[in-house]
């Protein structure tokens, strides 16, 4: 599958759609989005990536193993859900920030629990895809 | 509060990053954290001495009435002291006995969360987070007893640990479930408190036989004791601090708290007294046929642990004050000879009594902890083991019925537990040395000091019993269940007591010079191991390791189509059954809305992407065309606002596509057809279970739905969860805890495939 259209848009296209990713998990909670919708986008981007250039070159970009990004995630999720008990509140009850940040809006730990959720996601579809691709 | 207790698992944590700092000389800094609980919960203790209590308490997850709360009375400050105060000295004994050692930084890991989860055990009054904790003890232990994992044998101890002590937690949360049924409250103060009677209930007998369950397979008593000897494979320090000093004691601890709930009837009093009778003979007739040094404290812990639940049974003042204090000398003395036994194992490089002697030349410091450790043990003034074991006797005698019989077990038991302290505690620094010992070291100081402390405090508190008697008074009375007031002291004048001591010592001291453990008598007593329960329970083990390879082989053959024959079938089934029994096939028309142009295409486009798929020659196009009727169901999605749920479900089928892609790509080009029975075979199937399948969707049309579940989101999503679109709101908030779940599963998925197809492995074990 080497296609020159191909390889030159999925070099502009990788970028938009991590972007676009981001945009769908930071909507999530008040419009149709959320961390699984864009974790599931951010991993279609780098595939199309790997599809129109090679394993190789798509590894270099993520730098790291993409299953390293799973347990972070976990930690992330796992932080949302424990900050409640430091503050003498239930597991899991969200805590907010008062005042909404620009650009990105209201901020709570129902963000940081998404995050998680987006990581895992990626992290395993890469993972997932990459290990089959190589081994087979 | 919570820090305190959950210090431990923090400690773990930062070891998983900072871990190669701490191997070295470093190793010693992490001993602070056990000091500083110990001394937090040291502040305590003159609160606790006078009688009060204090109750700590956290939400954690209200909707279901488990909450963090923390009591400490006089029982729970005990257990906490024992495993602060021993888990301190096991620290620092272990930075000098692992020294150097490769992977010092996660034995240290593990020990934290053992301490944490063991304090959380004894200082819980939900029962429902004690069953966490309490099973967090056995997760932790498991990684501490197979802390040599290179060894066969040492997996083996660890993995039959695990089973049965994660067997007895599952009993646990048995007995936590009805309690909380009968007294409709998880808290054991309220339980006590609310007077309800418990033993008026129809589930008494169920919540004992669970409990019991629940602290004889955790304190090893019989006939669950085998797992403790076999434990001894552990590193020493592992030994010290799990297996005589504080898990074993779970199980006392879990009956001590339930005595006053619980006791009291004959059916608790005696099932405790025949069980530990049995266990505590049991164990000390095969302590003294030990050669191990190790073997010997872990049989005659077994039967300390036995003494101790027979105390808990006889439930009388006398006994429970005996239990009180026992328990405290026990650990005191037990963990200076595990100890001590450690330091020799590793200078002397044997633990074996037929190899052992002399080794007073060379480790003065350690023969002096081993002797007091020893003297205690064997109850001889001016030592706490001496008070103690006065109460027993004391205790026992205090009995109206058969006394000469309960009398006479605690006699024997205590003259085998005497000569069995003495072979550890002084027989390898007497006598003769050895020439294959000449070139043993002297041991560093963190070595001999940690025992040796240990020994002098037996000593110290027998000399000045009245340091201990508002503690020992402020534990008794937890036991109780009201105020106790009990007295400790050192002499009690010339009385029947003294002459059983007396006679304790001398039986015993005439034993230990008598008996000469060697490998030929031990043999004798392995051959009866053929009738103990450890045989039989692996014997068990082995039938359902059989019986699940002869299930796995009947069902997971490996091939693919024969699982998807077998799922669809065995559903297809499932339906027609309940077809059979009776369907209301109605379909009101006049709640369907008219058919529109964009659905007609989009049925049309589906249709033939079936067909397709179903006729191509080619995989790469019928896979293609499976995606393509993905897709359109994504735009059902979207036609009937599912925005979210069409999003998904598009993110989805493009992934499942490429996998499917990256694994057909490398299979043989052209499709070879199956024979054409086959493929009718599955044709049937196929549209048998697509109708019956249409069938059970018009019968769901017609049950009316229930829209208390979807207005109370739609009214809450913003109001509690500030979160305008509903979906995303459940999956974050309201129920967080599902997805937290679903990524997890998600993570482990994802290990699976990489393990499974990174390791080049290519045999099929079922086939072997």
């Amino acid at each position: 599958m080497k296609s020159i259209i191909l390889k030159t848009g999925s070099d502009y296209l990788l970028p938009l759609l991590i972007m676009f990713s981001i945009f769908i998990l930071l909507r999530g909670h008040y419009l149709p989005g959320g961390g699984f919708v864009g974790g599931l986008i951010a991993s279609i981007a780098f595939v199309l990536h790997f599809f129109a250039n090679s394993l190789e070159n798509t590894k270099n970009i993520i730098r790291i193993h993409p299953g390293l990004l799973i347990p972070v995630g976990l930690v992330f999720a796992l932080f949302s859900a424990i900050i409640p008990l430091f503050l003498d509140q239930a597991v899991m009850t969200a805590q907010w920030m008062h005042e909404p940040l620009p650009v990105i809006g209201m901020v709570g730990t129902a963000l940081l629990f998404d995050i998680g959720v987006y990581l895992v996601v990626l992290g395993v579809t890469l993972t997932i895809i990459f290990t089959i691709s190589e081994t087979m | 509060m919570l820090i305190a207790v959950l210090s431990g698992f923090i400690l773990a944590f930062i070891m998983a990053f900072t871990g190669r700092w701490f191997k070295g000389k470093l190793s010693l800094l992490l001993s602070s954290v056990p000091v500083l609980l110990f001394l937090y919960f040291l502040q305590y203790s003159s609160t606790v001495a006078q009688g009060e209590t204090l109750l700590f308490s956290y939400t954690w997850v209200p909707s279901m009435d488990i909450d963090f709360v923390f009591y400490l009375d006089g029982l729970s400050l005990l257990f906490s002291l024992l495993i602060t105060g021993i888990g301190s000295l096991v620290f620092i004994y272990t930075a000098a006995y692992m020294k150097n050692h490769e992977y010092l930084d996660r034995f240290f890991a593990y020990l934290g969360m053992f301490m944490a989860s063991m304090l959380g055990v004894v200082l819980s009054d939900n029962v429902v987070t004690l069953f966490i904790f309490w099973e967090l003890t056995s997760i932790s232990s498991f990684f501490l007893i197979g802390f040599k994992n290179e060894s066969a044998e040492s997996r083996k101890s660890a993995l039959q640990a695990l089973v049965i002590t994660g067997l007895g937690g599952l009993f646990l949360l048995g007995a936590a479930a009805l309690l909380g049924q009968i007294t409709q409250s998880y808290s054991i103060q309220e339980m006590l408190q609310s007077g309800i009677s418990i033993e008026s209930s129809p589930l008494y007998g169920i919540v004992l036989l669970l409990i019991f369950v629940a602290a004889f397979t955790k304190s090893a008593q019989f006939p669950f004791h085998f797992w403790l000897p076999g434990a001894m494979t552990a590193p020493t320090p592992v030994s010290t601090y799990l297996h005589s000093a504080t898990m074993v004691k779970a199980g006392i601890y879990l009956l001590a708290r339930m005595s006053p709930l619980l006791g009291g009837q004959p059916a608790w009093s005696l099932t405790l007294m025949i069980f530990g009778g049995i266990t505590m003979l049991y164990a000390a007739f095969h302590a003294i046929y030990r050669t191990d040094l190790k073997a010997i404290l872990a049989y005659s812990t077994v039967s300390a642990l036995g003494i101790l639940v027979f105390l808990i049974g006889m439930g009388t003042e006398k006994s429970l004050l005996a239990a009180s204090l026992f328990i405290l000398v026990h650990a005191l003395y037990k963990a200076s000879l595990f100890l001590v036994a450690g330091t020799i194992d590793h200078e002397a490089g044997t633990r074996n009594l037929d190899q052992l002697g002399g080794l007073r030349k060379v480790l003065m410091p350690l023969a002096i902890a081993g002797l007091l450790a020893a003297i205690s043990n064997a109850g001889i003034p001016p030592t706490i083991g001496f008070v103690g074991k006065d109460l027993i006797y004391e205790a026992t005698l205090g009995t109206d019925s058969t006394l000469w019989l309960f009398t006479l077990v605690a006699l024997i038991t205590n003259i085998l537990l005497l000569a069995a302290g003495f072979l550890a505690g002084i027989k390898p620094f007497t006598g003769p040395m050895p020439d294959a010992l000449k070139d043993t070291h002297a041991a560093p100081v963190l070595m001999w000091l940690p025992p040796l402390l240990l020994a002098v405090l037996g000593l110290a508190l027998g000399l000045y019993p009245a340091m201990i008697e508002g503690f020992t008074r402020a534990v008794h009375s937890s036991l109780l269940g009201s105020t106790s007031t009990a007295h400790l002291a050192l002499w009690h004048g010339f009385n029947l007591v003294l002459l059983l001591s007396l006679v304790t010592l001398a039986l015993g001291v005439t034993l230990y010079m008598v008996i000469r453990p060697s490998a030929e008598r031990l043999a004798k007593v392995e051959r009866f191991e053929k009738f103990s329960p450890k045989f039989i329970l692996n014997g068990l083990g082995a039938a359902g390791t059989f019986f699940a390879r002869a299930i796995t082989s009947l069902l997971q053959n490996g091939y693919l189509r024969y699982y998807v024959f077998t799922i669809i079938s065995f559903l297809t089934l499932l339906m027609a059954y309940k077809i059979i029994s009776g369907v209301n096939l109605y379909i009101d028309y006049s709640r369907l809305s008219i058919l529109s142009a964009k659905e007609i295409i989009i049925f049309s486009i589906m249709l033939a992407s079936i067909l397709f798929a179903i006729f191509t020659n080619s995989r790469l196009a019928a896979v293609a065309s499976m995606g393509i009727m993905g897709y359109s169901i994504c735009l059902l999605f979207v036609f009937f606002s599912a925005p979210d749920l069409a999003m998904t479900q598009f993110a989805i089928d493009t992934l499942t596509v490429i996998l499917f892609v990256l694994v057909l790509y490398h299979l043989p080009k052209y499709l070879v057809l199956s024979e054409t029975g086959i493929r009718l075979r599955d044709a049937a199937l196929s549209i048998t279970f697509g109708l019956f399948m249409t069938i059970t969707i018009i019968e769901v049309l017609n049950e009316p739905v229930d829209k208390i579940t979807s207005a109370y989101y739609a009214e809450n999503a913003y109001k509690l969860a500030k979160g305008k679109n509903i979906v995303n709101v459940i999956l974050v908030d309201f129920r967080g805890i599902d997805t937290m779940i679903e990524i997890t599963v998600l993570a482990i998925s994802a290990v699976g495939v990489f393990g499974l197809l990174k390791s080049k492995v290519n045999e099929n074990p079922l086939k072997e």
